[in-house]
């Protein structure tokens, strides 16, 4: 692209086409003044301090609107300019509180910043106290309109960034100001709280409530969920007292509640773990690390090592996962390791890795945005993947069509142009009846199915069985909307499918991702910028703790535990014997433990309790167990069935890696020292692994360990902490000059060819009848994570959700003699738990959602054994219970 | 009510949509705005942000009379403000309110066009000329 060359003050200075005479005048260090100018909005033209004298143009453009053009000769400041500016500045100075000096936003105030270039320091017209009530509703921000200058940035991101549109400028004229639907606290409107809009407001109007400025920033990634957001943490005085959003490639800046205030409530909790216990007599009492170290190493040695294995975590880092596995495999000697991502993501693991022979997001994050149409299935992208789901709105706002296949009115059916509503369970047959509406219609992609796949014509015989008379009956979706999805996924160049658990959590899984595969490799959406299969991945390090091989079958870099070249491979390298039997999963530890074959478990960071299906069983295995050890940051309830328990530092507190969804691995750095009396998980793994006559678990630094990770896996043989300093990697990645990988299979498949695989339609195992005759899945609510142990330790997000509300339709309500709030039971064959209720149309009649946030309802309690026949992955979201009315005092 | 389904759920007939429904129900309650917002696919926020922009949508039901008080300058020049504090009396609430039996709303404009009239105020749509607090009662009463 041409540079475009003009003068501005006298000075030549170059610009990009494209820029505003603002960007280009503040890009070359010249100071034009602005206060709604914002480099990640549209330009607004609201305030016009930024006027400039243009030749050639009458008047005085405003240069934040003004498009940079060849030969401009522009004046930033003239006497009349300024005069201009004053004025405009005296007009919002006489409504503006001028307290400076104790504001909060004091020398951080774009105002202030503008009123000292003009060289204004008092008031010069008339105070006029406008004595607007502060609303401080919103457990971490408030607003006070009194400092308010009507830049709109903040309803501008909330619009823009957020697509949330809960504020507004309400009302006209003087009394216009910024406001919520009928003027009431931001806490009754639809705001998220992901506080983009606090972050643009260039005034003390929008201000977080507990913030202080930092001495020092660490930039890191935030700890919760798959999007990988790159965040700084705020220091002073050894706590962490503000974050804001790091400008990664996953997340450009912007955060989510939890990112932007679950942060330091959980990480500086009373109840953090601060020294290893050990259960006497059926109480824990406190011990030094030598004494535990040593009773775990005697217990650990004491079973055959087939009856021996750990849990590790997706929550910890890559190099916490590496190590646990080394340690498992060499010090143990076993392959019985596992991680929750079997709960989860092995059915897309399993699914794609048989029919793309990578089982992983094959596109990046920042592309999705680039797809003419969006398929998002089974994803509550809004809650679950907050920042994706902000790029998700925005792509449809700039025109992307949008697809939303769920049983759930969740929120992206607001912005989706096809919402299909499908019975629970019912993904395979909806998806291959779209392919076969694709096929029918000759809309399919001929020349990348002849080149870049096989089995087609197996494949095409098997969709006869998906007829629409069958598509519409299974699934409740009616025809028309089954064709035209399918037409418009089809007519999409490139067109991109986004999922998460509500494929996975099934008893037929991996045969659902399967038949997403097939769709994208029908129409040829794979390997290019803005198609391809997206499986947003839960957890922070979920992707990372496969990657590593927190898994039975495979060793780090996917390597095949049961394969004779590999033993030999690792034997060679880590010094020891290795088995070459396939490890247990995490259901077979328990299965184990229960009949009394399976004697010791090491859980990291995980809190099965709440997390595995079916809790009764898991609490019986976990009780027959000889000897428990659960390391975590806090005395989970599983952590509490434990004979002993480790403490663990937690991410702030430690350096190493987490790879997000896309396949990226992104710095985690110490912010601060950890809670004394505890330690990285990787340094107490090593340590057991030394108190039991271990090798090689000497490392001094994490970057030890990459580089070891490195030499043994051949696709990430490329990854360095050095080159990870400017953004991150996304694998493969197989040597140091390698760029990295965003886009999977761009000239062919993993494996070759891609295999287009026949499926037939199963029904979920555990189907509404008589007795139990509501539809219970389950999920997650943007305001808490997973079981809650990090989120529930700030307060805030309590406010928003403090306990379990059950979503049910008014139908059904209505029929139970059911209201908001009421306490019910919900019973299924397997036990029955408390809550509160939702009436809401947001779920269809006869089906019931819950999470697993809240440890006072354990919902998994309830939730069914069945299991995907692949990948033992529960099915989370299908079974069948009943609701009672909880007689209550 | 199916005033909606007289209208395609495009954004730009947001503002039509509202005074549809104005026009039916006098007023724009709660309800309704969030059943708009559903339908256009908006956020109930931007409904509200544009709704009240227009003086014409009220959010609270009116009375059966709408008494109109002017406020611009040619008004407030010629003793508008003292009309405004008498009607304010006579009727037993402020500007912006209605009474409680629901006879009467109180509003006020920035000009209504009569500047030669000033201080003027309108009964529903009548325009009454050359107020003093005086005639009030009587323009109240007439009526
Ligand atoms: S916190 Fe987020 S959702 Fe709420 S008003 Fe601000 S930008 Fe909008
Ligand atoms: S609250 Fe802040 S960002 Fe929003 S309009 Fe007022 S000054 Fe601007
Ligand atoms: S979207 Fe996910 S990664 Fe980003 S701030 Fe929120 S929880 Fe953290
Ligand atoms: S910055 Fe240009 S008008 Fe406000
Ligand atoms: S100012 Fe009152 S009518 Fe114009």
């Amino acid at each position: 692209m041409n540079e475009i060359s003009l003068n501005i003050d006298g000075r030549k200075v170059t610009a990009k086409p494209g820029m505003t005479v603002l960007e280009a005048a503040l890009e070359n260090g010249i100071y034009i003044p602005y206060l709604c100018y914002s480099p990640d909005l549209k330009p607004h033209g609201g305030c016009r301090l930024c006027i400039v004298e243009i030749e050639g143009m009458e008047g005085m453009p405003t240069a934040c609107t003004t498009p940079v053009a060849e030969c401009m000769v522009v004046r930033t400041s003239t006497p009349d300019i300024d005069d201009v500016r004053c004025n405009i500045l005296e007009l919002i100075l006489a409504d503006h509180p001028l307290d400076c000096l104790t504001c909060v936003k004091n020398q951080r105030c774009d105002l202030q910043k503008v009123a000292a270039y003009l060289g204004i320091s008092e008031r010069i017209l008339p105070h006029n106290d406008r004595n607007i009530p502060v609303d401080d509703s919103n457990p971490f921000f408030k607003i006070d309109r009194n400092y308010c200058i009507l830049c709109q940035k903040c309803t501008r991101t909330c619009d823009e960034i957020t697509c949330a549109n809960a504020i507004e400028v309400i009302s006209r004229g003087y009394e216009s100001r910024i406001g919520t639907f009928g003027d009431k606290p931001i806490m009754e409107s639809n705001c998220q709280s992901c506080g983009e809009c606090v972050v643009s407001c260039p005034t003390a109007a929008l201000t977080i409530k507990e913030s202080a400025v930092p001495a020092y920033e660490v930039e890191t990634t935030c700890p919760y969920c798959g999007v990988g957001c790159g965040m700084y943490l705020g220091v002073r005085n050894g706590k962490i007292v503000a974050v804001r959003g790091s400008d990664s490639k996953a997340n450009s800046g912007k955060l989510c509640v939890k990112g932007r205030f679950g942060i330091a409530g959980y990480v500086h909790s009373e109840e953090r773990l601060r020294s290893p216990l050990i259960k006497k007599n059926g109480k824990f009492v406190e011990a030094s690390w030598d004494e535990a170290l040593s009773l775990i190493a005697e217990k650990l040695s004491s079973y055959p090592k087939e009856q021996v294995g750990i849990i590790s975590s997706s929550r910890c880092t890559n190099e916490d996962n590496y190590v646990a596995q080394k340690f498992c495999r060499l010090v143990l000697g076993t392959n019985n390791i596992d991680h929750c991502a079997r709960l989860c993501h092995a059915p897309t693991v399993a699914g794609l890795a048989q029919t793309f022979g990578s089982g992983a997001m094959t596109n990046s994050i920042e592309d999705i945005s680039e797809a003419d149409c969006i398929f998002a299935i089974g994803s509550n992208t809004t809650e679950a993947h907050p920042v994706i789901g902000m790029n998700v709105k925005q792509a449809v706002r700039r025109g992307t069509k949008l697809i939303v296949a769920d049983p759930r009115e969740i929120d992206l059916v607001r912005f989706a142009d096809i919402w299909l509503r499908h019975h629970p369970g019912t993904d395979v047959a909806l998806l291959m009846g779209m392919i076969k509406v694709i096929v029918d219609g000759k809309l399919h992609n001929i020349d990348f199915i002849k080149e870049r796949c096989e089995n087609s014509e197996a494949f095409m015989e098997s969709l006869k069985s998906y007829d629409i008379d069958f598509v519409e009956r299974i699934t409740g979706v009616p025809r028309e909307q089954v064709i035209a999805a399918a037409r418009m996924y089809a007519a999409g160049n490139p067109s991109s499918i986004l999922y998460t658990l509500g494929i996975t959590e099934h008893s037929h899984g991996t045969d659902n991702v399967i038949a997403i595969a097939n769709l994208a490799m029908v129409t040829g959406n794979i390997g290019k910028r803005g198609s391809g299969v997206n499986p947003l991945r839960g957890q922070n390090n979920v992707q990372g703790a496969c990657d590593m091989g927190a898994l039975p079958n495979v060793y780090v870099g996917y390597q095949s535990s049961t394969s004779p070249e590999t033993k030999k491979k690792f034997e060679a390298a880590w010094g020891g014997n290795l088995s070459i039997e396939k490890g247990l999963t995490t259901p077979e530890m328990f299965n184990g433990a229960c009949d009394g074959t399976f004697k010791a478990l090491y859980i990291i960071g995980e809190n099965s309790v709440l997390s595995q299906p079916n809790s009764n069983h898991v609490i019986k295995a976990l009780s027959s167990l000889d000897f428990l050890l659960v390391q975590d940051i806090f005395l989970t309830e599983t952590a509490q069935l434990a004979d002993v328990v480790l403490p663990a530092a937690s991410f702030a507190e430690k350096d190493g890696t987490f790879t997000n969804t896309e396949r990226r691995f992104q710095r985690v750095r110490k912010a601060i020292e950890p809670v004394s009396g505890s330690l990285a998980d990787w340094e107490i793994t090593c340590r057991i692994a030394e108190a039991m006559g271990g090798k090689g678990f000497d490392y001094e630094n994490t970057s030890q360990i990459m580089d070891e990770i490195a030499a043994l896996a051949p696709c990430f043989g490329g990854i360095k902490y050095e080159r990870l300093e400017s953004g991150g990697l996304q694998w493969p990645c197989p040597n140091a000059d390698h760029p990295g990988t965003p886009i999977l299979h761009t000239k062919q498949f993993a494996c070759g060819k891609g295999k287009l695989t026949p499926l037939k339609y199963r029904p979920s195992e555990e189907l509404p009848d008589a007795d139990y005759p509501l539809i219970l899945t389950t999920g997650r609510r943007l305001f808490h994570y997973h079981t809650g142990t990090m989120t529930r330790k700030t307060e805030g997000l309590n406010i928003f959700m403090g306990r379990e509300r059950v979503q049910i339709n008014p139908a059904d309500a209505a029929k139970l003699g059911l209201n908001d709030d009421d306490a019910i039971k919900v019973i299924s064959r397997r036990g029955e738990v408390e809550a509160g209720v939702e009436v809401t149309r947001v779920v269809p009649p006869g089906v019931v959602y819950m999470t697993f946030h809240f440890a006072e309802t354990p919902t998994n309690m309830i939730t069914s054994c069945a299991v995907d026949p692949v990948t033992q992955t529960p099915e989370y979201k299908v079974c069948a219970v009943k609701i009672e009315k909880s007689v209550c005092l | 009510m199916d005033i909606l389904s007289g209208y395609n759920r495009e954004k730009s007939n947001l503002v039509s949509i509202l005074q549809a429904f104005q026009h039916e129900l006098g007023y724009l309650p709660e309800d309704i705005i969030l059943r708009v917002a559903d339908y256009l696919r908006i956020s109930p926020a931007t409904v509200y942000s544009v709704a009240t922009f227009y003086p014409r949508f009220k959010f609270v039901p009116s009375g059966k009379k709408v008494i109109c008080a002017c406020r611009g300058t040619a008004c407030h020049v010629r003793g508008g403000g003292r009309v405004l504090r008498e009607i304010e009396k006579q009727l037993g609430i402020k500007a912006g309110e209605t009474t409680p039996d629901m006879e009467y709303t109180l509003e006020t404009v920035s000009c209504m066009g009569a500047c030669v009239l000033a201080p003027a105020m309108m009964v529903d749509d009548e325009i009454h000329g050359q107020m003093t607090p005086a005639k009030v009662s009587e323009v109240l009463d007439g009526e």
